[in-house]
């Protein structure tokens, strides 16, 4: 059993660069079938260079940092600021660390720092998440 | 196209999703989660489940089955390639599983702009209950509208 304390950091999860195949699978499997995301011709249409990816599929690999290091029915809230665009083929890292510890409630509720930082340094999330440790 | 306040209250019922394990599948897949308890009835249930559980950010994709999911920007005239998702938050109430039928109803909470009318914000919630009408999920989601060269 790990031993969750204030300063405690979740394992770091590595994300393989984003190709357009997950684009496509993501944008089927999610239902946000945003052209914007699949489709370079629409995203030139908008003066862009290429597609993007989903703001959300990033929030999902968050997801799976926090269910990897706890049960899920312990989660309480989790919530982003999408601060720059993923590019596709970007390599996103996911980060997470315990800010706080409250157990005032009954419940140990640890908030959570979280990040997601592609290769070239640029964050393209940043969040927190509230889990209940007992 | 400038958003006005007087849409904040504005409501939209409810889209249903019957959630199947395929669906789930596909989403574990697109997502790179090799976890079977996403994926595998048997590691599902080993791990105390009912069921595939829906993850945690699936929520979100509940209120995408409509036919036009998209049509609370469309109606305003908003074009979809000025869209950008701002910040997304999930509160939990209960798990759901494959087999759960979630049902969302949203509403729009905030309407605000920043650097003189570059980009606008959108603010909706959404409540996902299941089939027996209690609550799983509130979303909040803040979407931004910019101003794109090649888009009027």
């Amino acid at each position: 059993m790990t031993t969750w304390e204030v300063g405690s950091e979740l394992p770091n999860l590595a994300i393989e660069p984003i190709s357009r195949t997950t684009l496509a699978l993501f944008a089927g499997a999610s239902g946000d079938h945003n052209p914007i995301h699949i489709d370079i011709d629409n995203a030139r249409s908008a003066g862009l260079d290429d597609v993007f990816a989903h703001g959300m599929l990033s929030m999902a690999y968050l997801g799976r940092l926090l269910t990897n290091a706890f049960p899920q029915e312990r989660l309480r809230s989790c919530k982003v600021r999408f601060a720059a665009i993923t590019p596709v083929h970007a390599q996103p890292t996911c980060r997470g660390r315990i800010v706080s510890i409250d157990d005032s409630t009954g419940e140990r509720l640890a908030t959570l720092e979280l990040s997601v930082t592609l290769g070239d340094g640029t964050r393209t999330l940043i969040g927190e998440a509230v889990v209940a440790l007992t | 196209m400038a958003l006005d306040r007087s849409i904040i209250g504005r409501e939209w019922p409810g889209e249903t999703l019957l959630i199947t394990r395929s669906r789930l599948r596909a989403f574990a897949k697109a997502t790179g989660q090799a976890d079977p308890r996403y994926t595998d009835v048997d590691a599902a249930i080993q791990a105390g489940h009912r069921d595939l559980p829906v993850p945690p950010t699936f929520f979100f994709s509940v209120g995408l089955e409509a036919p036009d999911p998209f049509r609370r920007f469309t109606e305003l005239g908003i074009d979809l390639r000025t869209l950008l998702h701002g910040e997304q938050e999930f509160r939990y109430h209960r798990m759901a599983y494959a087999g759960d039928e979630l049902a969302t109803r949203s509403r729009i909470v905030d309407v605000y702009e920043k650097k003189g009318g570059e980009l606008q914000f959108l603010v909706d919630e959404t409540d996902v209950t299941d089939q027996d009408g209690a609550a799983v999920a509130t979303l909040r989601n803040t979407t931004v509208v910019r101003r794109l060269p090649g888009v009027a």
